[in-house]
């Protein structure tokens, strides 16, 4: 069984307001002098790059019912792809290195989508585990692809068009807003996709597959289309991650990366985007709050993703959902 | 390669196969009868090995340590199930795989905590600690035949259980139909119990009794709940006999792979797992 419950697919006017004042204030966030400002926007722009990570996989897991625990194999890819196309003197160019490394992924998840999506519910999850596996152990196990050391990105892409160099991602603060317009983006694109008949048709697959196959919708292809197009969005998330710490290893398409884009969706309330945003962002707070409170964190980490599950399964949003419903009976 | 080599890797691969079964086994009897995937089962190989290296030194003997660690094994198993997975059986596959990983991060850490992250070797029984000559310079730890046999026997005990017991008996009927076999009066809840703690305490045996062999360390649980899961999905979830059959041929493969290509051994096992999935999308042994 998949999982049919996606939080508010229709946002509340409360949410929008929320999200549009979250926007203002990460574009604020800049023009605020502090010390340790460089710190806090590198941290940030990796909370932005891992909520575009987590609304990838949403539209698998929210919208159209399936959870794959193997998604960080598409982030890693990009990434890694990143580090190839990375002469060791000078920077690549932006404008055809993030395209080339997002559908490459996006390549990648199709012909991984090819076997996995012929599976159902628990073959699912088990299946793109293993297939993500099989990529980490391919860069793992040969030296030429870095081993189990990585590789190193020399230099952040270079983004000047035609001569003009109004965009330099070395420059913190332009990485952090190039980033956050990505984000933006990204997240408008997936929200038009969410209600087009493509979006609709993968939350009736969400709902009901058979129902959707005996209407006459050749289920098959629109999961893979999904899966192909998640994993060109986690590309981007992972070409982006790749430029901003200038290291990819196999750590970034391990099992843990995969879950943990799962805990980010499910933290915030799946199926709206919104909440992977919400989640992304949460998640990565708790992480660093109780990594500096002790040195037995995955403990503290543990039973906070317990206590969510057994006590939280829809999310934040769910949470605030339900609040306002016993505000409105009262 | 010449026979006795060949020789060698077949028995390698066997024990290899055999001791993934016993793994495998836990999760496929878990998840056919109470619906349940656990990520966390890993983690069970891991405290085995852990609980081996510790019991072994403090009685000096390994057979001891593993008959104290099994009950340690069957009670924790008991204790879980009873505190956490009774209360997960009909929520979503979902919230099963995120309880669970949220699990691996405790178990990781009460590891660390009680003994902390290095890696330690636990020394094989003085009584199989020789080799069998194969030819003047090859020869075969006994040990690991060892390993084999008492696999082999668990296997036969596990047949046993399921297939002739009364206990079995209800076992199947609770995997066939759980409303109907409750309507009969047999205590379903009991029998879960039972079947998780068993399927615990095999995942701890299997970590127990390869720890001489595998030297204990930190993270030894996820790289062999992947490899679980690949037997699981070739063999068709829920069925004890397509594990077995799976976790033999994913031995066989990953071990002369290992051998014959060992550029590309690590994705061997997937390659067949993705071959399998196109042929038959649910296992060879679906139910």
């Amino acid at each position: 069984m998949s999982s049919p419950k996606a939080t508010l697919e229709i946002l509340p006017k409360g949410v929008q307001a929320l999200l549009a004042l979250g926007a203002i204030a990460l574009a604020a966030f800049p023009l605020i002098p502090s010390d340790s400002s460089d710190f806090y926007l590198q941290m940030l722009s990796q909370m932005m790059i891992l909520a575009i990570f987590a609304m990838s996989l949403d539209l698998l897991q929210g919208v159209t019912g399936l959870v794959s625990l193997g998604h960080a194999a598409y982030f890693g890819l990009a990434g890694y792809a990143l580090a190839f196309l990375t002469p060791a003197d000078v920077p690549v160019s932006l404008w055809w290195s993030l395209p080339v490394a997002a559908l490459g992924a996006g390549l990648a998840a199709l012909v991984i989508g090819f076997f996995v999506v012929r599976t159902h519910g628990i073959y699912f999850i088990m299946v793109t585990m293993a297939f993500a596996q099989m990529v980490f152990f391919l860069f793992f196990d040969n030296k030429e692809l870095g081993g189990s050391d990585g590789l190193y990105v020399n230099f952040r892409p270079d983004a000047s068009l035609f001569g003009w160099t109004g965009i330099d991602l070395e420059n913190k603060t332009t990485f952090f807003y190039f980033t956050l317009v990505m984000l933006v983006g990204i997240y408008a694109f997936l929200r038009r996709l969410l209600f087009s008949p493509f979006g609709r048709v993968l939350a009736g697959i969400r709902v009901n597959e058979h129902r959707m196959r005996a209407v006459g919708y050749g289920t098959f292809g629109y999961k893979l289309a999904a899966f192909g197009l998640a994993g060109t969005l986690a590309g981007v998330a992972g070409y982006l991650w790749a430029a901003q710490t200038g290291f990819v290893n196999p750590e970034l398409m391990g099992f843990h990366m995969s879950a943990h884009a799962i805990m980010m969706v499910i933290l915030g309330g799946m199926g709206n985007f919104a909440g992977a945003i919400v989640g992304a962002f949460a998640f990565e707070y708790v992480m660093h709050f109780f990594k500096d409170l002790t040195k037995h964190w995955q403990l503290l980490m543990g039973s906070f993703i317990v206590l969510v599950v057994v006590f939280a399964p829809r999310g934040l949003l769910g949470l605030g959902e339900r609040f306002m419903k016993k505000k409105d009976a009262a | 390669m010449d026979f006795a080599n060949f020789l060698i890797q077949l028995l390698n691969s066997l024990q290899y196969g055999l001791l993934l079964f016993m793994l495998a086994a836990g999760l496929t009897l878990i998840f056919g009868i109470m619906g349940v995937v656990n990520l966390a089962h890993g983690s069970f190989y891991m405290l085995g090995a852990y609980l081996a290296w510790f019991l072994a030194s403090q009685f000096d003997s390994l057979v001891l340590a593993i008959v104290v660690g099994t009950l340690i094994a069957v009670a924790l198993g008991w204790a879980l199930e009873w505190l956490l997975f009774r209360h997960f059986y009909h929520r979503d596959h979902l919230d099963q795989v995120l309880l669970t990983f949220g699990l691996i991060y405790i178990f990781e850490e009460v590891r660390s905590i009680l003994w902390g992250d290095d890696v330690h070797s636990v020394p094989v029984p003085e009584l199989v600690n020789w080799s069998i000559p194969l030819t003047e310079n090859l020869s075969y730890p006994v040990y690991r035949l060892v390993i084999s046999a008492v696999c082999v026997a668990l296997a036969l005990g596990l047949y046993f259980l399921i297939s002739k017991t009364r206990l079995g008996m209800k076992i199947r009927a609770g995997a066939f139909n759980r409303e109907m076999t409750e309507a009969l009066g047999i205590n379903i809840r009991l029998i879960h119990g039972v079947v998780f703690a068993l399927g615990v305490a095999l995942a701890a045996i299997a970590g127990m009794i390869a720890s001489p062999i595998s030297s204990v360390y930190p993270g030894m649980g996820s790289s062999v709940l992947i490899m679980c899961f690949v037997v699981v999905v070739i063999g068709g979830i829920g069925s004890v006999r397509g594990a077995l059959v799976a976790a033999l041929m994913v031995g066989l493969v990953d071990t002369f792979g290992k051998v014959l290509m060992p550029q590309i051994a690590g994705m061997a096992v997937y390659m067949l797992m993705a071959g399998v999935l196109l042929y038959k999308p649910e296992g060879l042994f679906k139910q």
